[in-house]
């Protein structure tokens, strides 16, 4: 299946025609990433001063007079000691990644089925599927919460996992549908002659072939379990036994905002793992995976 | 011989199934314990027969860094693996039934789990706020009250205003910008490292992107240090400084700017798995009959990848639609930049007007039809439902 | 990041107010309704609860849960807060609730959050709310009130500890329709004035003791080409505008009856009364006068609340020389900065002679959502000095009790709050926070907001508009 391209690396350099062509795409590419990241690198430098200092002068004066200013590690410092952040931490391991990997699995199970299995109703139910994806999280919490109480489920791991689960299921299957439902005919065939079942063909051929897509989704959700703050306060509560990460980092500026300086810090401690995860599933966006089939 | 057989495999299907019933039954019961990981190992100990150690735990507990690590290792291998042992074990029952029974119950094993929690964790609240949606705090205003109010107030106007801005610049500036980051870092070396760039944003909570912004927006009078860096370049040729958030109606595309790029980099990492889905025969067959780079694009790559363009500029309307967190940490929606489901969580949260807010969360569902139509009639294309 | 949290400490105030307050008899002939005058009623009850007061610390209280949790009856049973105290707000709260954990066994978890808003109506409305929750404004209490989510604290409480202990404004903050909700526990003060007493005193200039001095000290800093007179700015995100609120309430205080006050805050009169309009006036001769805000009307809606104060502690000395802000403020100046030392306050200057000296405060008040016996009990402890004890040790907390022993107040700033309160004639709870939220917290913000935008312009049709958001319901 996975039929390596060899000339695929060779080809690498055949970007654009000729070296002007080559350069002018080069000097986009810089430009946009520049462009993108500077925002970044403002708060990273700040992330580095001391409170006076970021209030005091821009921070791209530290380029220029680098030692004009105090640079200092306190604001990291003070954001990994405070009380509670390695608990913090692993709460936020635990409600994300079941929270990542249990919508990835019911949704590439019912995106298969939208695609390439027959039963009543599946247009209208995909629609109305894609068509949740705009509504609103806040009006849900209400009336889920109240269920919740009736199920016991507040301030459980279960109930945040199927809570975020519920919510990034629109997404997730619109976004595995698309992928899965132009995979090759040919293959489905070949493997329905050969006596494979609908589910034996989603895990040895769409499971596999699917790996870019998935990964995909799995970065965005992972990215959305973490940073969110609200369905976990509603749901999981700031209970030191239960809060995540980012309820811990929200306490840590104050009640008025007082510490925001430490805004910097904490939002480059968040930000690790999820970038983390990204260059580690960015491998599995690989061509070729379908190479020698053309699309049906 | 072919019976039993498949009686076996019936019943250890069967048995797969209790079993993984079992094991999230346990996981979970295991997961309300506060001492769980300490019961966990005082057994596991006892188990193989190291009494003294079993009591030390008991006695003593684990130290807090263990526990939380056994009971995080404990909830994860609960959460996947249940999940999936249970779709494992019930596709297997289902391999058991009759040929004509499968193909009519397969398909809702697949489907169901997932429309499950879709109608208990959207469609329920989604019914509800449209029932919302028709009542009003204020007795015998009628049942259109609050979409009355939608459609009247100047402030409401001014927030549908300038969602039809945010849709149609944000929108499109992110997929745009997407999709040309994706076609051309395609081929390049270092292409992990420019995609990261571009990434980077969708990592940082919102909370972090608000103090970023402020770096980049802030204002300070004239003849003080700039702390922002727009403010820093004006004052570094001798321009006043300008007050971005405050200064309408240029705020809102301000505001647009954060979100296009937060968005972007979603667009490019769906755009750039789509365009590496492209074979490589097609390209190779536009090049050698003499088709430049950018008519490659055009002629193969775009339409190749129509799908998920479609797919991508889609889910990106409806976040936009959705859009509140930028507004409401920056300015507020104050100084003309209100859009509607800021409104929305305003009126839900602070002024406690469930009414006015579903109405307004019914008019952002409707908002979306359009777009739903677009999409059918793009699965027709592809032959769904053939 | 929010104002509600910004007023956290105003209510602390308003009881030190009556704390202090054996205060000038000649101010209360002015103040005419009951409700709200801190001191006129203050002298006769701190007296007649001189008793009491003890009484209040002693297991067999006045409170009946109170003393039967004390008594060990609740024992094991566990309480849960919600507040948006966090980190060393949270730890002061805790730190005074812990005698009484120690005294009764009642566990009392205080969970603390910043996006309490969010958090505490979706636990309401999900069935899922906190035993007890503090509450800033009391809008959201009377919301929550008519709704039948709080328990009735009137129908078992002994309310006449309670009218001894509190002055009857915040009784009344704490009702709705008559029956009380709500028990006041911290307090905040917001017509003081910030300075820097050393530069203030090697200009010359000294503190202004009415409306007309402190104009003319803004003139005379503007004429000695001293930078600007004034530190305005209200950028605060979501909630930009309040500290404007907290200006045109205080003018009105100080231009108006505190009954034309009380009607404006319940609708009994126009949002835009011409009494409003006239005190728009005033605030417009400081706000918009030319060159007396530092960064002028762009600076008072771009910079940010807690930075308002910033340019005061320039290097080469201040280039705004005065602020109007409660007494949270020095926790945002730049570090290294000492209230007290680098800058200190005065009392916000009085207008018109015959409205006297009045005091604008907010506060945060505990109501209860879950009616158990240790919940009760929990309440009732709320109630009494003793739970303020811990946090006013730690500093920067006044108690609206005015049973708390005054010499619990020694240290900076509380004393000077103090001393303020002792010749306040009149307190008033912010408006903003009493009005229905889509005009305080909503119309009433932005129309500040808009107002100086135009630069102190159409104060009339920006006041119409912001009556004519006034919900009917």
């Amino acid at each position: 299946m996975t039929a390596t391209t060899p000339m695929e690396r060779a080809r690498g350099a055949n970007v654009g025609s000729g070296f002007w062509g080559r350069t002018s795409v080069r000097v986009t590419v810089v430009l946009i990433a520049a462009l993108w990241s500077f925002p970044t690198v403002g708060l990273l430098i700040s992330s580095i001063r001391s409170p006076n200092d970021i209030r005091g002068s821009g921070w791209w004066t530290t380029i220029l007079h680098p030692f004009e200013t105090t640079w200092t590690l306190a604001n990291y410092t003070d954001v990994l000691s405070a009380n509670g952040m390695f608990n913090a931490f692993m709460n936020s391991l635990i409600v994300s990644i079941p929270a990542t990997i249990i919508p990835i699995t019911l949704a590439a199970f019912a995106a298969y089925a939208f695609a390439w299995m027959r039963f009543p109703g599946r247009g209208v139910l995909f629609a109305v599927v894609v068509g949740l994806l705009v509504v609103p999280l806040q009006m849900a919490l209400v009336p889920l919460l109240q269920a919740y109480n009736g199920l016991g489920m507040t301030g459980t791991f279960l109930g945040i996992w199927l809570a975020h689960t519920g919510f990034g299921l629109p997404l997730a299957i619109y976004l595995l549908y698309n992928y899965i439902s132009q995979l090759p005919k040919d293959l489905f065939e070949s493997a329905f002659i050969d006596g494979a079942t609908h589910f034996t063909a989603f895990l040895r051929l769409v499971l596999p072939l699917s790996v870019p897509a998935l990964a995909s989704f799995a970065i965005f959700q992972f990215l959305w379990v973490w940073n969110d703050l609200l369905v976990a306060l509603v749901f999981l509560g700031t209970d030191s036994e239960v809060a995540i990460l980012t309820a811990r980092l929200n306490e840590l500026v104050g009640s008025r905002g007082e510490d925001w300086h430490l805004l910097t810090a904490g939002a480059f401690v968040t930000m690790l793992l999820p970038l983390g995860v990204f260059l580690a599933l960015q491998r599995f966006f690989v061509r070729g995976l379908l190479a020698g089939s053309v699309k049906g | 011989m072919a019976t039993s057989n498949s009686t076996v495999r019936t019943l250890g299907a069967l048995a797969g199934f209790v079993a993984a019933v079992g094991v999230l039954w346990w996981g979970l019961w295991f997961l309300r314990l506060p001492d769980g990981p300490e019961r966990m190992i005082a057994r596991i100990y006892r188990l193989v027969g190291a009494d003294a150690s079993a009591s030390l735990v008991e006695q003593y507990g684990l130290t807090p860094i263990t526990a939380k690590l056994i009971g995080a290792v404990v909830a994860i291998a609960v959460g996947v693996g249940g999940v999936w042992l249970l779709l494992i074990t019930v596709n297997l029952l289902v391999d058991r039934l009759g040929q004509r029974f499968e193909s009519i119950v397969r398909p809702w094993i697949f489907v169901l789990p997932a429309l499950a929690l879709l109608g208990f964790y959207l469609v329920y609240p989604a019914v509800r706020t449209i029932t919302l949606s028709f009542t009003d705090r204020a007795e015998g205003t009628g049942f259109l009250e609050n979409y009355r109010f939608a459609f009247t107030d100047p402030e409401m106007l001014t927030a549908m205003r300038n969602n039809v801005l945010w849709l149609v610049v944000g929108t499109t500036g992110a997929v745009v910008i997407g999709l040309l980051f994706a076609t051309l870092v395609d081929r390049l070396r270092r292409e992990a490292l420019a995609k990261t760039f571009i990434f980077l944003p969708l990592a940082i909570s919102m909370v972090g992107a608000a103090v970023i912004w402020r770096f980049v927006y802030y204002w300070r009078p004239p003849g003080e240090p700039q702390i922002g860096l727009l403010n820093g370049i004006l004052d570094f040729f001798g321009k006043e400084p300008f007050s971005f958030f405050q200064t309408a109606p240029l705020n809102t595309f301000a505001l647009i700017i954060i979100m296009i790029w937060l968005q972007t980099g979603f667009a490019m990492v769906i755009l750039s798995a789509a365009i590496k889905g492209v074979p490589d025969e097609l390209l190779e067959a536009a090049r050698i009959d003499g088709a430049s780079e950018p008519q490659v694009f055009a002629r193969v790559i775009v339409p190749s990848i129509r799908g998920s363009i479609i797919t991508v500029s889609t889910t990106v309307f409806i976040a936009i639609l959705k859009v509140f967190d930028i507004v409401f940490v920056t300015t507020g929606g104050k100084f003309e930049t209100d859009v509607i489901a800021n409104r929305m969580f305003r009126e839900l949260i602070r002024f406690r007007n469930a009414g006015r807010a579903s109405a307004l969360a019914v008019i952002l569902l409707v908002a979306v039809i359009p777009i739903m139509v677009i999409n059918i009639r793009n699965l027709r294309r592809q032959g769904v439902g053939a | 990041m929010r104002k509600t949290r910004l007023i956290a400490m105003l209510a602390a105030l308003a009881m030190l107010a009556a704390a202090c307050a054996n205060a000038p008899e000649g101010a209360e002939a002015t103040d005419a309704p009951a409700t709200t005058e801190a001191p006129s009623e203050a002298p006769e009850t701190t007296e007649g609860t001189a008793t009491e007061t003890t009484e209040a610390m002693v297991p067999e209280g006045p409170y009946e849960f109170l003393a039967r949790a004390q008594a060990g009856e609740f024992a094991g049973t566990s309480v849960e807060v919600l507040g948006q105290w966090v980190e060393a707000e949270s730890d002061n709260f805790k730190a005074s609730l812990q005698g009484f954990v120690d005294a009764t066994g009642i566990e009392v978890t205080y969970e603390g959050i910043t996006d309490y808003e969010t958090v505490l109506t979706t636990r309401v409305d999900g069935g899922n709310a906190p035993d007890l929750a503090q509450v800033a404004q009391p809008g959201l209490m009377r919301t929550f009130a008519s709704e039948g989510k709080l328990v009735k604290l009137s129908d078992w409480i002994n309310m006449d500890q309670l009218s001894a202990d509190y002055i009857q404004s915040f009784i009344d903050l704490g009702s709705s329709d008559g029956d009380l909700y709500g028990v006041f526990y911290k307090g905040d003060l917001k017509s003081i004035v910030w300075y820097p007493v050393q530069a203030f005193a090697d200009a010359g200039y000294s503190v202004p003791s009415s409306w007309d001095d402190l104009v003319a000290l803004s003139n005379q800093i503007v004429a000695d080409g001293n930078g600007s007179p004034w530190c305005i700015s209200i950028e605060h995100g979501d909630a930009s505008g309040w500290v404007a609120t907290d200006w045109l309430e205080d003018i009105l205080l100080r231009t108006a009856p505190a009954e034309t006050y009380d009607k404006w805050v319940t609708h009994e009169i126009a949002f835009n009364d011409p009494e409003v309009l006239e005190a728009a006036e005033y605030m417009k001769q400081i706000w918009f006068a030319p060159d007396f805000v530092y960064g002028g009307n762009t600076g008072i809606n771009a910079t940010f609340v807690g930075d308002t104060q910033t340019p005061m502690f320039d290097a080469e000395g201040p280039k705004c020389w005065m602020h109007k802000q409660a007494a949270w403020i020095p926790s945002f100046w730049p570090e290294g900065t000492v209230a007290g030392e680098d800058s200190s306050f005065f009392y916000f200057p009085p207008i018109e002679e015959e409205f006297g000296s009045p005091v604008l405060g907010g506060g945060d008040q505990f109501v209860m959502f879950n009616d158990r016996d240790e919940v009760r009990a929990v309440m009732e402890f709320l109630a009494t000095p003793d739970a303020a004890k811990g946090w006013i040790e730690a500093g920067g907390f006044v108690s609206p009790n005015q049973s708390v022993p005054l010499d619990w107040y020694s240290t900076y700033p509380n004393d000077e709050l103090a001393s303020i309160l002792q010749g306040a004639s009149t307190f008033r709870f912010d408006a903003s926070d009493t009005m229905p939220a889509e005009v305080g917290a909503g119309t009433f913000w932005t129309g500040m907001v808009d107002w100086v935008s135009a630069n102190g312009d159409g104060a009339e049709d920006i006041f119409a508009r912001i009556e004519d958001s006034w919900p009917t319901g």
